[in-house]
């Protein structure tokens, strides 16, 4: 029997998978997948069976490769998550996020009152202070972070 | 050692040893700071104050800090008469003032405005309050006063009451204390416990810490009191402000408790924390406190400015 597949393939572009199910569309805002070209394909698969996950979410992106701080944003929401980059159809490249030490203008501060939100010219930095559950510190006002989603900067 | 050019934007920028070497220090500056003596060390050098906030015994123990020793100060006092108030970011402000001065000193009402100071200047900064964030020469001057008292700051048992949530004094505070190994009682108003996560920081430099809402068992065996003011501003309700702050107050017949040794902090301005009949007693240590900044924040200076830590050398 040939295997259905629901999302076809791409030329030339990144594929993320084993995304946490039902956060796709929070990677797709990551990506910035509006910015794209209009000749670009973005695919999106919610809720698929995963033999190592149970359920997952699927995003593939025609013609674009992700910057480190891109990855490094999707780490942090879903750090199950694998990137492929895809050339002439064939996966050049294919590894799981990593999680940095630091997280450089991935994150706004939560903290209304920190330095960083009030239009100085500097990026929110984070260290890494607890790796399970992810825990973050703001590098200017110590601020903790465990709850990333919220304050994910998608300029 | 080797504090000369370093940013001081947090206690934890200091080792133990700094620490120390920091205090012993100050000592040798208590007879300039009180005039007795003069000293030119710091002759030629010029202090930037960048007071975004307003301060009193802030910034006028550093502007006595640095004459006493010969030094000259440039201030920003008001920043709605400077070009703060035309809209300039913070780090062109900074970046200016680290081309006139040899060192700025920043009080500002954002946390990690230091921090961001100390990133753009090529001169060294150092916190005097960065909002509800870190005021590490605070906790130098805290640690000098019950230094000079006990002759050390090991193993002391100390009583932290008040408002240990948004309080800045006290988390710079607690976490020098627990590098130096006391045992830490908390004595605060539910709502105004510590934060979570300071509470974390001070358990993974391994802390002791105990709370305790009772004061009169607190403060039964205890080397110091630190009381910090309850502040108005936290609380939406007023009757709610009434009553926690009315339980917080130091009653003086405590004081017929506790050893003969024990001593009152408090970082000031007091509002009815302390009944001022505490004043006249052995135990009110908090004028000698707020005398100590002067010689600590020259002691500072001297190191940062200079590398040498002053009087009789080094």
């Amino acid at each position: 029997m040939v295997r259905e597949l629901k999302i076809t393939p791409i030329k030339n572009g990144t594929v993320i998978d084993h995304v946490t199910s039902g956060l796709a569309l929070e990677v797709l805002r990551i990506i910035g997948a509006s910015n794209l070209d209009k000749e670009s394909t973005v695919s999106v698969a919610l809720h698929v069976r995963s033999r190592r996950m149970g359920w997952k979410d699927i995003v593939k992106v025609e013609n674009m490769e992700l910057s480190a701080q891109k990855i490094n944003a999707i780490a942090l929401l879903s750090p199950t998550a694998t990137i492929s980059i895809i050339r002439d159809f064939k996966v050049v490249e294919k590894r799981p996020v990593t999680l940095p030490d630091r997280f450089t203008g991935v994150l706004k501060c939560p903290n209304p009152n920190c330095i960083t939100n009030k239009g100085e010219p500097v990026e929110p930095d984070f260290e890494v202070v607890r790796r399970r559950p992810l825990a973050l510190r703001c590098l200017f006002c110590d601020r903790y972070v465990d709850d990333f989603l919220p304050h994910l900067n998608t300029r | 050692m080797g504090l000369k050019g370093r940013d001081l934007v947090s206690i934890k920028d200091l080792s133990k040893e700094e620490i120390l070497s920091i205090i012993r220090a100050s000592r040798k500056h208590i007879p300039v700071a009180e005039g007795k003596r003069t000293s030119n060390l710091l002759n030629g050098k010029l202090l930037a104050l960048a007071f975004f906030e307003p301060s009193t015994r802030t910034r006028l123990s550093f502007e006595t800090a640095m004459q006493r020793l010969g030094g000259k100060i440039i201030t920003i006092a008001d920043p709605s008469v400077s070009s703060v108030s035309k809209g300039e970011t913070l780090s062109d402000t900074v970046r200016m003032l680290s081309g006139y001065a040899d060192a700025i000193v920043i009080r500002h009402p954002n946390e990690g405005a230091s921090r961001l100071a100390s990133l753009v200047a090529d001169k060294p900064v150092i916190n005097a309050g960065d909002g509800a964030g870190q005021h590490p020469t605070q906790t130098l001057l805290d640690l000098a006063t019950m230094d000079e008292r006990f002759g050390t700051l090991s193993g002391l048992k100390v009583v932290l009451m008040g408002d240990l949530r948004y309080g800045r004094t006290v988390h710079s505070l607690a976490y020098a204390l627990a590098l130096f190994g006391a045992h830490l009682v908390l004595a605060s108003p539910p709502s105004l416990r510590i934060p979570e996560h300071i509470r974390a920081d001070l358990e993974q430099v391994g802390a002791d810490l105990r709370e305790e809402e009772d004061l009169r068992k607190a403060v039964h065996d205890a080397d110091v009191l630190y009381v910090t003011r309850i502040q108005k501003e936290r609380f939406g309700d007023l009757a709610e402000y009434s009553r926690v702050s009315s339980g917080y107050r130091l009653d003086p017949r405590l004081l017929n408790e506790v050893k003969p040794s024990f001593i009152v902090m408090h970082p000031l301005p007091r509002v009815a924390e302390i009944p001022s009949e505490v004043d006249t007693s052995t135990h009110a240590a908090y004028f000698r406190q707020a005398f100590l900044a002067v010689p600590v924040r020259m002691a500072l200076l001297s190191l940062v400015l200079t590398g040498n830590p002053g009087p009789g050398g080094g």
